[in-house]
């Protein structure tokens, strides 16, 4: 298993899922964080080399519809529901020039 | 306590109850004790009166308004409403309401029930103790100083209250059935697929599953059965049909083999929870059923992997909150800076830890070591089931492994509040089913829970054995 999760690895993460966290937070999350893996290294015995993987309870199988137009959401309550619209569309701050 | 909803609704059904008086006397129980329970994010007073005058009225007419008619049910406030605030309990989506309804809403209406309110929860169903919500706490009914569980605690205390006859929740790894423990109603979480899941919003998608609350066994069965069945609108709801539950209620245990399971009774378990478990197994075997010892090894792990499996898939899900099409938006000059300032906004700290638990155990580097091997230990824990299943009808557990703890008691340490979910997450894990039903009370005098087990599809069974349960339970 893994070494115990640092500061910056939290601060990383955070970055990845477009959380600010202040120095306060960093510190109280990477204590957390790392007490809840550390009791997850209690599978490091276990060897489950050969054993295959489970990502969901049944064997999914793909689902097709009949290619047929059925209800669809109305588009003015959709939009409705947006913190801001311009024509029919969602608008959004400029998208280039950031990179934090 | 509240009217058993069966009895309400054979009574609306017949004429000889009025959908509107029982309404009403349902919002003056809500009056009287709400603001000390915060069972709610929203009582829907006036949508309900509509909801209810109309069944009145369709009565009146000599229609039939389906077999929960007049029934009044509280909704976990993560199911979709349309026109109706959904809030699950996060700033991040205050004031929200959804363009469509949520697939086990649907069947409510045509089943003639009326949805009484939205209720509290931990912020996207993330905790067990209801205190991470954006909105406040709800507190035990039972006792005003202990939490109701959680995640689905407005709904578990709604009807503990008998604000409502039944609710709704949802169950991602213990969430209906650790609160009805803890509130001394019953719980169930229906086998993976078997209900839709369209119109709840998701926290772990493989794991999630939407079933009942209810003061008594038979009441839940009626509600499984109107919102079960197969969905189009849900890649992974299930073509099988769940067989009929309610027929056999009554039918017994005699020669049933029920098997404890050793690994959720050892380390953790309160000795007054441990025997009143042990309790029901000796209840159930005088009762004519087989009772032994049942081994499920990998159970003990799956409290590790959950906790890496279900971050995962929250941090992937709730993505989607990025205030551009819905919730809140917090503005910034740029769209990355705005989506940062909204989420660091809009997401308790719970939540926040999910997310960065999850991105972490999927990232490069550790996806191996963390989520790689949650996903090969699911598949121990699935396999173990199902060698238990090869012997036993049912699984016999504790639900919770103490009674309802005070507010406050586990908010220091995410760690002692995640232990809660140790006897309930390897049912979520592995898919089966598993219901919490009230049997006798702890040294403090507050319910316990006991949980039954069974295989995929295997409903009917294990309401039997919950029915015969709550018939055997002390008083």
């Amino acid at each position: 298993m893994a070494e115990r999760i640092t500061r910056d690895a939290v601060a990383h993460v955070a970055r990845l899922a477009r959380l600010e966290l202040t120095d306060d937070d960093l510190d109280m999350f990477t204590d957390q964080l790392a007490k809840v893996l550390g009791h997850a290294a209690d599978v490091e015995s276990l060897d489950v080399a050969d054993v295959p993987p489970t990502s969901h309870p049944y064997p999914l199988r793909n689902v097709l519809r009949p290619d047929v137009i059925g209800p669809t959401l109305d588009r003015a309550e959709v939009l409705a529901a947006a913190p801001e619209v311009e024509d029919n569309r969602f608008k959004v701050p400029p998208i280039l020039g950031d990179a934090p | 306590m509240a009217m058993r909803a069966l009895d309400i609704a054979a009574g609306v059904r017949s004429g000889e109850l009025s959908a509107r008086h029982v309404l009403d006397d349902h919002l003056a129980t809500i009056d009287g004790r709400e603001r000390e329970i915060h069972a709610f994010n929203s009582v829907l007073t006036d949508r309900a009166r509509d909801a209810a005058d109309d069944i009145d009225r369709r009565v009146a007419a000599g229609e039939d308004p389906g077999p929960l008619a007049g029934v009044p049910i509280a909704l976990k406030d993560n199911l979709c409403t349309r026109g109706v605030d959904t809030t699950c309990s996060s700033r991040i989506l205050e004031g929200w309401r959804p363009p469509y309804d949520a697939t086990v809403v649907q069947h409510l209406a045509a089943s003639g029930a009326v949805i009484i309110g939205k209720t509290n929860l931990d912020e996207f169903a993330m905790g067990s103790s209801t205190e991470n919500s954006a909105f406040g706490p709800t507190r035990n009914p039972r006792d005003l100083s202990r939490v109701p569980g959680g995640s689905s605690g407005g709904s578990a205390a709604a009807v503990a209250a008998g604000f409502a006859s039944l609710a709704l929740g949802s169950d991602t790894g213990g969430s209906i059935r650790q609160p009805a423990a803890l509130c001394g109603v019953v719980g169930v979480k229906p086998t993976y697929g078997l209900v839709s899941r369209y119109g709840l919003v998701a926290f772990a998608s493989s794991l999630d599953q939407i079933g009942p609350f209810a003061a008594t066994v038979g009441d839940a069965a009626a509600l499984l059965e109107v919102i079960a069945g197969h969905d189009p609108l849900d890649s992974t709801s299930i073509p099988e049909h769940v067989a009929p539950i309610s027929p056999h209620l009554d039918d017994g245990v005699a020669g049933l083999r029920v098997g404890v399971v050793r690994e959720l009774l050892g380390e953790g378990i309160a000795p007054d929870v441990a025997a009143r478990t042990r309790e029901a197994a000796d209840a159930l075997a005088g009762a004519g059923a087989r009772v032994d010892e049942a081994t499920v090894p990998a159970a003990v792990y799956g409290l590790s992997a959950y906790y890496l499996i279900a971050p995962a898939e929250a941090s992937s899900n709730l993505a989607r909150f990025d205030g551009v099409r819905y919730g809140l938006r917090i503005d910034a000059p740029t769209t990355t800076e705005m989506m940062i300032a909204t989420r660091t906004q809009g997401f308790g700290a719970e939540v926040k830890r999910r997310i960065m638990l999850g991105t972490y155990a999927l990232s490069a580097g550790y996806y191996d070591a963390y989520y790689g091997k949650a996903q090969r230990v699911r598949t121990l824990i699935c396999r173990d089931f199902a060698g238990a299943y090869e012997r036993f009808d049912v699984l016999l557990a504790p639900t919770s492994p103490t009674t309802a703890f005070p507010l406050g008691d586990k908010t220091a340490d995410p760690l002692t509040m995640y232990l809660n979910d140790v006897c309930t997450i390897p049912s979520n894990l592995s898919g089966d089913p598993a219901m919490s039903v009230p049997f006798g009370s702890g040294d403090d005098g507050l319910p316990v829970g006991v949980q039954v087990l069974a295989p995929a599809l295997a409903e009917p069974t294990m309401f039997r054995v919950a029915a015969a349960l709550e018939s055997l339970a002390p008083v």
